[in-house]
């Protein structure tokens, strides 16, 4: 079955991006298809490459990139959501005339259409936030 | 088409105390192009997102509420609005702004957008989704 | 046809379980998650009101976050299940439709 999967709420202040994490392994570990996961609200917060947690505490950006990495999950940034807060791809940093873009590997920014293509195309979706 | 379905937009939250209110709008917004049946619903303290007289300078952010009245021109014109939610919070229909839409079948008949439901017939409307959006 | 539910927050600070409870279609699940997971306690001053829809609807904890917060399954509702991250799998895929109680 094609699952995909919404996180709306951002790293560590909240469990959601843990859950969600957790749920997609099993999910594929079952056998379905997790084609897209859509981070949305301060669910993009979990796209900043510039994340640094201690050592001994887990890597939310890594553990998704390294997952979408080994099962080619999509992992999509809601564009306005991330202006919003900050979260800036390489072409929309120098659009804005930033100084640096901060998006990690393996995520991609692009609009709220990609949600709602995800709710046609998949058989379920599956909502983590606060 | 054949893979038109059904997507309800659940909004539990008020407005300006956090952004899902708005976020939830920019969503119906942006879905309104994917000719979609789309529906919206509007419990608990979501109901406080349609009230009249919205006023936020004071507070320095975008009053959006007059967003919802354009969702007619977008053939959003199902807002569901659970009565209970309403009766818990000493609001009437009345004290929700008028959203209205102009139907193509009819004559281009304006008509009230806002239905306003039991909550057993928002457990129906919920049941009959293909696709659930919480905010 | 019928719908997984899941709720996150804790019933003690927030009415997110019992709203969802009301709008519970007989033959849907509930699956309590992070927070939600205080919902299924046995003893509580809400017990009651999670108790008195067990049957119609099938109630479910997320037993990775009970056991996070030191919840045994000996303190569960009776009629309260706990699931694993694969139970929750199955219970998305077996019903219609996932809504989430945010």
């Amino acid at each position: 079955m094609k699952i995909g999967v919404v996180v709306s709420e951002g790293p560590y202040t909240h469990e959601a991006a843990d859950t969600a994490y957790n749920f997609v392994r099993a999910a594929l570990a079952a056998g379905h298809e997790v084609p897209r996961v859509f981070f949305y609200h301060d669910g993009v917060n979990v796209a900043t490459r510039l994340s640094v947690p201690p050592q001994d505490e887990r890597h939310i950006q890594n553990n998704w990139t390294a997952l979408a990495k080994e099962h080619s999950i999509d992992l999509v940034v809601c564009i306005a959501a991330a202006q919003r807060r900050g979260i800036l791809d390489k072409n929309e940093a120098e659009r804005q005339g930033k100084d640096t873009d901060n998006i990690a590997e393996g995520f991609r920014i692009s609009g709220l259409g990609q949600l709602i293509e995800m709710g046609i195309q998949t058989d379920r979706l599956v909502m983590f936030g606060d | 088409m054949s893979d038109v379905k059904k997507f309800l937009y659940v909004n539990r939250k008020a407005p300006y105390g956090t952004i899902y209110a708005l976020e939830s709008l920019e969503v119906v917004l942006i879905g309104a192009a994917f000719d979609q049946d789309v529906s919206l619903a509007f419990l608990d303290d979501g109901v406080f997102q349609l009230t009249r007289g919205q006023e936020t300078d004071e507070i320095g952010v975008k009053n959006f509420s007059p967003t919802f009245r354009a969702l007619g021109d977008y053939d959003v014109t199902k807002l569901y609005v659970e009565r209970e939610s309403l009766e818990e919070r000493g609001l009437t229909e009345d004290d929700l702004q008028e959203i209205t839409y102009e139907d193509e079948d009819d004559d281009w008949a304006e008509k009230p957008s806002i239905r306003v439901v039991s909550r057993a017939e928002m457990t129906d409307i919920m049941a009959q989704q293909d696709v659930i959006l919480s905010f | 046809m019928s719908t997984l539910h899941t709720v996150n927050k804790s019933p003690f600070t927030n009415r997110s379980l019992e709203s969802c409870l009301n709008h519970c279609k007989d033959g849907d699940a509930v699956l309590m998650i992070e927070d939600g997971v205080y919902g299924g306690l046995a003893g509580t001053a809400l017990a009651e009101m999670v108790a008195a829809r067990a049957g119609a609807v099938k109630l479910y904890v997320l037993a990775p976050d009970a056991h996070a917060r030191g919840l045994g399954e000996d303190r569960l509702l009776d009629g309260v299940s706990p699931v694993g991250y694969d139970g929750f799998v199955d219970l998305v895929t077996t019903h219609d439709r996932t809504q989430a109680w945010l």
